[in-house]
C-alpha cells in the first residue's frame, strides 16, 4: 500500500464554525510527515480525524484501506493525544502495562516504551508527581509501545528540551525505517525540517502538501518559518485576487 | 467484550485507588463514624437503631460509590484517556464492567466491615443472616457505581458531577419509605418513590430484617436492583460515544 492515509474532501465543524475546509491530502507509507501550522489552525481536529474519534461533516478519512477509527485499525494505529492522557494516579510503569495489555503485550514491552522516551529512572513515580515534559513523554511510552503500524502523534516534542526533542526526533525516524508511518503535528516550524514531508495547515486550509525541499523552493528561501509566511502571503493574495476578479 | 481487558481495566482501576489511601480511609471509617453516631442516637431505642442502622448500611455504599465512580469516570471523560482507549482494542463494555467489577470490589470490602461493626460491636439486630444483608449492601453499591457511570455523562466538571448526588440520590432517600413509610405518602409521592430503585433497596433490607428467611418480595427486591444496574449501565455505554464533536 502506497499511502497509509488518504483524505478526500473532509469537512468538518464544530458547533457552527467550521474548523476545515475541502481538506484532501494524503500521508504515504512509511515516512514521517509533519503536520504544521499556528495555533488553532485546526491540526488536533485533524488528527482526531484520523483516529476516527472526530465528528465530521462529510468527506472520507481511509487509514491502511479501512474507514477512519474502524475495528481493525484499532491495534495497527497508535495515538498520541496532545494532553498527556495517562492516568495521574498511577505511577509510570503502572500506566504503561495498562495500555500495553490493551494490546495483549507484557510488562517487557512496557518497560522497553518506557526507555525508548528516556523515563527508566523515574519509572516507579506517579505520573501526577512528574514534570510536565516527564508526563508528555509517559503519554508517548504508551502509544509507541505497541509498535504501530500508523503512529499519530499531536505535539509529541512540545515542553522537551532540545537533547531529548532530538533523540525523540531519531526515535521516530528509526520507527518510520522499521515500516512504521508517522503523522506528528507541531506549532514549531524548526521541526519542519525533519519531515519526509510537510502538511501546511493554516485556519482549517491546507496550503502545502510537499517535502521540506519543495516548499523552500517554491518559497525561494532556506528559512521555513519565511518559507511558510510567504506561503500565506501568496494564498492571501490569490484569494484577494480572486475576489477582485468576483466582484 | 473480552475478560482479559475487562478485568485488566478493574485491576488498573483498584491500582488507581489503592495510591489515594485517603480516599479508602474514607471509604471504610466514614460509614462506620455515621453508624456509630446512628447507634448512640438511638441509645434508648435499640429496635429504631434495628431498622434504621440495617437501612444506613444499604444508604451508605450507594452514595458512597456513586459520587466516587461519577468523579473518576468524569476524570476519564476530561482527561483524554477516555479518548486514547477508544482507539485501542479495548470495547465500550470492558471499560464499563472494569469499572463495574472494580467498584463492586470496593464496595464488598466496605460492607464486610460495616456490616461486620455494625452486627458485633454495635449490637445491630435482624431476624434473616447477615450475610445476605451483605448482598444487598454490595448490590446497592454497584447500583450506586452504575448511577454514577451514567450521571457522569451529563456533568462537564467535578463540581456539576458531585451536585448530581443531592439531584439523584437524595431524593430517593427521602422518599425510600426510610422517613415516611411509603404507603402512608401521598398517592403521587408513593408513585415517584415506586420508580425510584432505592426504595426496593430498602424494602430488600427491611424484609431481611423482619423475616428469618429470605421472601419472595426480598428477591424481586433485589432482581429489580439488579435490572436497574443493567439499565443503568447499558444508558451508560451509549453515552461512552467514540466521535464526539
Amino acid at each position: 500500500m502506497s499511502n497509509a492515509i488518504e483524505v478526500e474532501h473532509l469537512v468538518i465543524a464544530r458547533g457552527k464554525r467550521r474548523v476545515l475546509h475541502d481538506f484532501t491530502c494524503t500521508v504515504p507509507s512509511g515516512s514521517v510527515t509533519g503536520l504544521l501550522g499556528p495555533s488553532g489552525s485546526g491540526k488536533t481536529t485533524f488528527i482526531r480525524a484520523v483516529v476516527g474519534v472526530q465528528k465530521i461533516v462529510s468527506g472520507t478519512v481511509t487509514v491502511l484501506g479501512h474507514p477512519a477509527g474502524s475495528k481493525p485499525l484499532r491495534d495497527k494505529v497508535g495515538y498520541l493525544t496532545q494532553a498527556p492522557s495517562v492516568y495521574a494516579d498511577l505511577t509510570v510503569r503502572e500506566n504503561a502495562r495498562y495500555f500495553a495489555s490493551l494490546y495483549g503485550l507484557g510488562a517487557k514491552q512496557a518497560d522497553a516504551a518506557i526507555s525508548d522516551v528516556g523515563l527508566s529512572k523515574a519509572k516507579d513515580q506517579l505520573v501526577g508527581q512528574l514534570s510536565g515534559g516527564q508526563r508528555a513523554r509517559a503519554s508517548l511510552a504508551c502509544a509507541i509501545m505497541s509498535r504501530p503500524t500508523l503512529l499519530v502523534l499531536d505535539e509529541p516534542t512540545v515542553g522537551q528540551d532540545p537533547v531529548l526533542r532530538n533523540e525523540l526526533w531519531q526515535h521516530f525516524h528509526a520507527l518510520a525505517a522499521g515500516g512504521s508511518t508517522l503523522l506528528v503535528s507541531s506549532h514549531v516550524m524548526d521541526e519542519a525540517g525533519r519531515c519526509d514531508r510537510l502538511l501546511l495547515i493554516r485556519e482549517g486550509h491546507l496550503i502545502a502538501d510537499q517535502t521540506p525541499a519543495e516548499v523552500r523552493r517554491s518559497a525561494g528561501t532556506d528559512d521555513l518559518d519565511e518559507a511558510f509566511l510567504r506561503l500565506v502571503q501568496a494564498q492571501d493574495t490569490a484569494k484577494a485576487h480572486d475576489t477582485e476578479k468576483v466582484g | 467484550m473480552s475478560p482479559r481487558l475487562t478485568f485488566g481495566t478493574a485491576g488498573r482501576i483498584l491500582r488507581q485507588l489503592r495510591h489515594d489511601r485517603r480516599t479508602i480511609a474514607l471509604i471504610l471509617v466514614v460509614p462506620t463514624v455515621l453508624l456509630t453516631l446512628l447507634r448512640y442516637l438511638y441509645d434508648d431505642n435499640p429496635q429504631l437503631f434495628d431498622r434504621v442502622g440495617l437501612i444506613m448500611l444499604g444508604v451508605f455504599p450507594l452514595v458512597i460509590m456513586f459520587l466516587l465512580t461519577s468523579v473518576a469516570m468524569l476524570r476519564e471523560r476530561t482527561s483524554g484517556t477516555l479518548e486514547r482507549l477508544l482507539t485501542t482494542p479495548i470495547g465500550k463494555v470492558d471499560i464499563l464492567l472494569g469499572y463495574g467489577i472494580a467498584f463492586a470490589v470496593a464496595a464488598a470490602v466496605q460492607a464486610v466491615i460495616v456490616s461486620t461493626l455494625a452486627f458485633w460491636l454495635l449490637g445491630l439486630d435482624t431476624l434473616g443472616p447477615a450475610w445476605l444483608v451483605g448482598v444487598i449492601a454490595v448490590g446497592n453499591a454497584v447500583l450506586g457505581m452504575a448511577l454514577g457511570l451514567l450521571v457522569s455523562a451529563f456533568a462537564d466538571s467535578e463540581f456539576q458531577a458531585v451536585q448530581f448526588m443531592p439531584a439523584v440520590v437524595l431524593p430517593q432517600v427521602l422518599l425510600c419509605g426510610l422517613l415516611q413509610p411509603r404507603d402512608r405518602m401521598p398517592g403521587w409521592m408513593e408513585a415517584i418513590s415506586d420508580v425510584m430503585p432505592m426504595s426496593y433497596a430498602v424494602q430488600a433490607l427491611t424484609e431481611v430484617g423482619t423475616h428469618t428467611d429470605p421472601t419472595s418480595t426480598m428477591w424481586r427486591d433485589l432482581a429489580i436492583i439488579v435490572g436497574c444496574v443493567i439499565v443503568a449501565l447499558l444508558l451508560g455505554a451509549a453515552t461512552l460515544r467514540r466521535r464526539t464533536a
